[in-house]
């Protein structure tokens, strides 16, 4: 017979601190869903901020997306399956933007591409401006969001094991041609996961966008920005962009928990 | 009959290997202490371990040669590898699996073709009902023929076994062991396999290589180990004295 366990105080006062941490996780969501009357979500959609503000950021953070996912396989090919001191070196400074704050972040862009920066000269020479337009929106979004998606890759590939990349080439797999068919179809599950981070990350992006792209409506406010820019004239607005922002963040959220589960599911029955 | 060698030099860390081997088409078994290089060096034949020097030939192919600096890539070398785990690809079927080398190459047959060949390999290793499996619910034996058959179906110069039986238990062990040798037996091609049990030895009937860190102590046939023994490991193994 299983005997009866007692539960000890410090159970007790874990309990209370995990349910407070947890309440004050999910409590502002609560707050902003019920404190929007559904005519208020109508009228905030037909506002003239919202749909160039939402198509904004769908088409930068599509295009971050696919920069990031590009590039960044490659890359987190590398720092998975080498041991070499210059592959852990780059780890550590693709994780930089991740402590480092956004604004900060901003600042540095603009140092970097500004007229005045880095390589203003040379990208004035070519007739190419990037601060407070588009492509700026997506390199703030790229440089923020990047490592969430190479550092889930990697850990992804790192599963993958060696002996069986090359069993691929004994079958005759050249080197891309094994990557592709077995170690990418392998990780997938870990790099659909980085993509949605990453995207998500992309999404939220603020502080960066703000001081390297600036806020201007139709160019160059994202959604994030557009909350902000409604925050100082109508909250009911602010409040309305939210919640949209927050459904799309929770859409992606059960997207990245039970995608690999029912991936899962359809391949056991297939 | 195809005769094979392989002299291969390597450094991995502080580790060294520096092999010469050859013989035909009668089985050889590897064995040694754990990290005395006999992954290494099935590896180094493959063609997936850097080598310092090494001279690698099935028949008249030279596979790798530093001296005219020939290098055969692991996906033209004709080599079949089983590592140890078998490898099977999880995110494909059984049949998937053994098609795999069949949409690999320049060689672009109609996929009927190629599913009968895999089809046909599956039957012959009595793995038929399996095909649509995938391969993460087969037993440790169903694995390994799987893999076999993966490797058999391209119909390689020269088979690589690492440790083909030991994830299976004692029971499974033999029949799956009775099985490898009449397989190997009608593969009728060179085959290296790594190992533990001399039991393996005598069922494949194989000559004999022991390796110690990194080079060859021994090697001959089981019954001149037997009588022998160069050291206490191999003492051991062939169950001398």
């Amino acid at each position: 017979m299983a005997r009866p366990t007692r539960r000890s105080p410090l159970t007790g006062l874990g309990t209370l601190f995990g349910v407070t941490l947890v309440g004050l996780l999910v409590l502002p969501f609560l707050a902003l869903a019920i404190s929007t009357p559904i005519g208020d979500l109508s009228e905030g959609a037909a506002h003239p901020l919202f749909v160039p503000a939402l198509l904004l950021s769908l088409r930068t953070t599509l295009m971050s997306l696919i920069v990031i996912v590009v590039l960044g396989t490659p890359l987190a090919w590398w720092l998975a399956s080498s041991h070499s001191r210059a592959a852990r070196v780059t780890e550590v400074l693709v994780d930089l933007p991740i402590v480092i704050p956004p604004a900060v972040v901003g600042v540095a862009l603009l140092q970097t591409f500004g007229r005045q920066g880095l390589l203003g000269p040379v990208l004035g020479a070519a007739g190419i401006s990037v601060p407070f337009t588009e492509s700026a929106v997506v390199l703030a979004q790229v440089v923020v969001s990047a490592p969430f998606f190479i550092q889930a890759a990697a850990n992804a590939f790192r599963k993958v094991e060696p002996d069986m990349l090359i069993v691929a080439r004994t079958l005759g797999a050249a080197p891309p041609m094994a990557f592709l068919r077995v170690a990418v179809p392998i990780a997938l599950p870990g790099l659909l996961v980085g993509a949605s981070l990453a995207w998500a990350r992309a999404l939220g992006e603020f502080g960066a966008t703000l001081l390297f792209a600036g806020n201007m409506p139709g160019r160059t406010q994202t959604m994030p920005l557009a909350i902000f820019s409604a925050l100082e004239s109508d909250v009911r607005l602010a409040v309305v962009f939210s919640l949209v922002l927050a459904a799309v963040g929770v859409v992606l959220l059960l997207a990245v928990r039970f995608a690999p589960a029912l991936r899962q599911t359809v391949g056991r029955s297939a | 009959m195809a005769r094979w060698q392989a002299d291969v030099q390597t450094r991995l860390g502080s580790f060294e290997l520096d092999v010469s081997l050859e013989g035909d088409a009668q089985p050889l078994a590897v064995a040694g202490p754990n990290g005395s290089g006999k992954t290494t060096l099935l590896r180094a034949i493959a063609g997936a371990v850097p080598v310092a020097r090494a001279h690698v030939t099935i028949g008249k192919t030279v596979l790798e040669s530093t001296e005219p600096g020939i290098h055969v890539p692991i996906e033209r070398r004709r080599v079949g590898y089983v590592p140890q785990g078998y490898g099977l690809f999880p995110h494909l079927t059984v049949l998937e699996n053994v098609e795999f080398g069949l949409t690999t190459g320049s060689d672009r047959s109609p996929a009927e073709t190629r599913r009968t060949r895999a089809l046909g390999m599956l039957t012959e290793l009595d793995c038929q009902p399996l095909a649509n499996r995938r391969v993460d619910r087969l037993s440790g034996g169903e694995q390994q023929r799987v893999a076999l058959a993966r490797a058999l179906v391209l119909e390689p110069d020269l088979l690589l076994l690492d440790e083909p039986l030991a994830a299976l238990d004692a029971t499974r062990r033999r029949a799956v062991r009775h099985f490898l040798a009449e397989r190997l037996r009608t593969f009728g091609r060179p085959s290296i396999i790594v190992t533990h049990d001399v039991r393996d030895v005598v069922a494949l009937n194989a000559n004999i290589v022991v390796l110690d860190e990194g080079r060859v102590v021994q090697q001959g046939s089981l019954a001149s180990l037997q009588q022998a023994p160069a050291n206490d490991f191999i003492a051991e193994f062939v169950g001398a004295g």
